[in-house]
């Protein structure tokens, strides 16, 4: 019953979903934050940027996003993320159209982050003479993190399920190899539960793990 | 708070804000001139190519509003479907027998943890395998299966969250004046954890909206997404002018909603002060263990 699925290559298409998960939650993580500081900071024209940035991305269609990378930056802009090989390039344009949607994501978690901590901690850091880059780095943010592990994990969490878009640009990940299966095989139950399986598999323990990493981490108030 | 993050700005402070605002603009610049330039290039800034949607109404009668009619046909079916079942999921989940209260649990927990494409494409096979649907409706069948079955998930934990943000006291005082436990549920707690419940209820139709480009993107659904490539064949290779139109059309449909949602969870606050919280337009990520949260797809 099992045996056509030795056929195909499930664990490395699962492996790719694990990839472009982990390498687009470094990526948004870091232009997340980038995001945030730049709508609590103190030049007007870059709060006004990322509060277009997020405001615009927050309500774009992921596939639209995946579909621009493909047809807009590579058939057009010619952007080939440094690859001469058709897969690769299109990998590195799903991180990166991944990366920028979750990014607003992770902007708006950490902004109601900063906001979880007391105002007083921002003036005494103010009082003893830090900068803006210092009150942020060393003061606010380090807070902010710890009190936002929760959302951040359900944004990662909704970034594992939405690297199934990829399969629009080809990316061999589970979707398309579920799609490739499901057309091949007369097994429809029996595809789809696995992949249902291996899902589950990849994202209830990321809650659970996170909550219980959320719970050790919290600065109690 | 963001401004109490720093302090009024003295002459240094300023000048810094200058030099980092000219170099932003600097950056910003370089990359419209290097977008320009390249568009310039491969000949899509033309006029021609922009002509079938700014310069008559052909392209939006045949290839845009076909497309936008499927999206919204797709979108709205799938809330008027997910909503009820939500309800009766959340409803079912708060239950005192727990032969009713751990089945549905795991149902809904189920479903929020598979992405929705997985759930159209198997709707799409389940539809060509065991059901006579005709082959040009498969692919809405399947794309609204799919909505459903995530979306009503989503959507029992918003009402089941929704419920929970009421004082005790109000199921106390049902049960006070003898109100049986279904006569409560119905006439005392959900019709005000309705209006806590909207906000979150509005923003998930922005995710339903979103999440239904999927269709034409990956399946062969005929909505505004898989309008872009006919159109771009017909007109001339005018990809990007066509693009740029689908997406400012979804654009703006979900900027409409997500202000709506945020000026009613304002609305709300202000309103009501007696009964419980309202639900942040923002996070659907309510009450659950694992929440499917605030990415949506």
């Amino acid at each position: 019953m099992f045996d056509f699925l030795a056929d195909y290559d499930l664990l490395g298409a699962f492996w790719v979903t694990v990839q472009l998960t982990l390498l687009s939650a470094v990526g948004s993580l870091i232009w997340g934050t980038l995001l945030a500081a730049m709508r609590v900071g103190p030049v007007p024209l870059m709060r006004g940027f990322g509060t277009v940035y997020v405001n615009t991305v927050r309500n774009t269609p992921l596939t639209v996003i995946i579909l621009f990378t493909s047809l807009g930056l590579f058939q057009t802009f010619n952007v080939t993320m440094g690859s001469d090989i058709i897969d690769t390039t299109n990998f590195r344009l799903a991180v990166l159209g991944l990366v920028a949607y979750t990014s607003a994501f992770v902007c708006e978690a950490l902004r109601s982050g900063i906001n979880t901590v007391p105002i007083g901690q921002a003036e005494a850091a103010r009082a003893i003479g830090l900068n803006f880059t210092q009150v942020l780095t060393l003061v606010i943010l380090p807070q902010a993190f710890r009190s936002v592990v929760g959302p951040l994990a359900n944004v990662l969490i909704a970034l594992t399920k939405n690297t199934t878009v990829a399969a629009a640009i080809g990316v061999a990940e589970a979707a398309l190899l579920m799609k490739e299966m499901i057309e091949n095989e007369a097994q429809l139950i029996l595809i789809s539960a696995v992949f249902a399986f291996g899902f589950v598999c990849l994202t209830l323990p990321t809650g659970l793990i996170m909550g219980w990493v959320g719970k050790k981490v919290a600065v109690k108030r | 708070m963001s401004s109490l993050l720093y302090d009024a700005q003295g002459p240094r402070a300023k000048r810094r804000n200058v030099a980092l605002t000219v170099v932003f603009i600097a950056a910003l610049a370089a990359l419209l001139w290097w977008m320009y330039g390249t568009l310039q290039d491969k000949q899509q800034l033309e006029w021609a190519k922009w002509k079938p949607f700014f310069g008559g109404t052909e392209a939006w009668t045949t290839y845009i509003l076909p497309g936008l009619e499927n999206t919204l046909k797709a979108a709205a079916l799938a809330m008027v479907i997910a909503l009820p079942l939500g309800a009766v999921l959340g409803i079912a989940r708060m239950s005192d027998h727990a032969w009713i209260r751990v089945p549905v649990g795991v149902v809904v927990e189920f479903f929020r943890a598979i992405p929705v494409l997985i759930l159209m494409i198997f709707g799409l096979a389940l539809y060509s395998e065991y059901t006579n649907v005709s082959t040009d409706d498969r692919p809405l069948y399947a794309v609204v299966t799919g909505l459903v079955l995530y979306n009503a998930a989503v959507l029992a934990e918003i009402v089941r969250a929704g419920i929970l943000a009421l004082p005790k006291g109000q199921s106390e005082a049902a049960m006070a004046i003898g109100l049986r436990k279904g006569q409560t549920m119905r006439t005392i707690l959900l019709p005000q954890a309705v209006t806590t419940m909207l906000p979150a209820i509005v923003s998930q139709v922005v995710v339903i909206v979103k999440d239904t480009a999927l269709g034409g993107g990956v399946l062969t659904f005929a909505d505004l997404i898989a309008a872009v490539s006919p159109m771009s064949s017909y007109y001339g290779a005018n990809t990007i002018a066509s693009f740029t139109v689908v997406a400012l059309i979804f654009i703006a449909i979900n900027f409409a909603l997500t202000t709506f949602a945020s000026w009613l969870e304002q609305r709300l606050r202000r309103a009501k002060k007696s009964t419980g919280a309202v639900l942040k337009a923002d996070d659907a990520a309510v009450a659950g263990t694992a929440g499917a949260g605030a990415g949506g797809v």
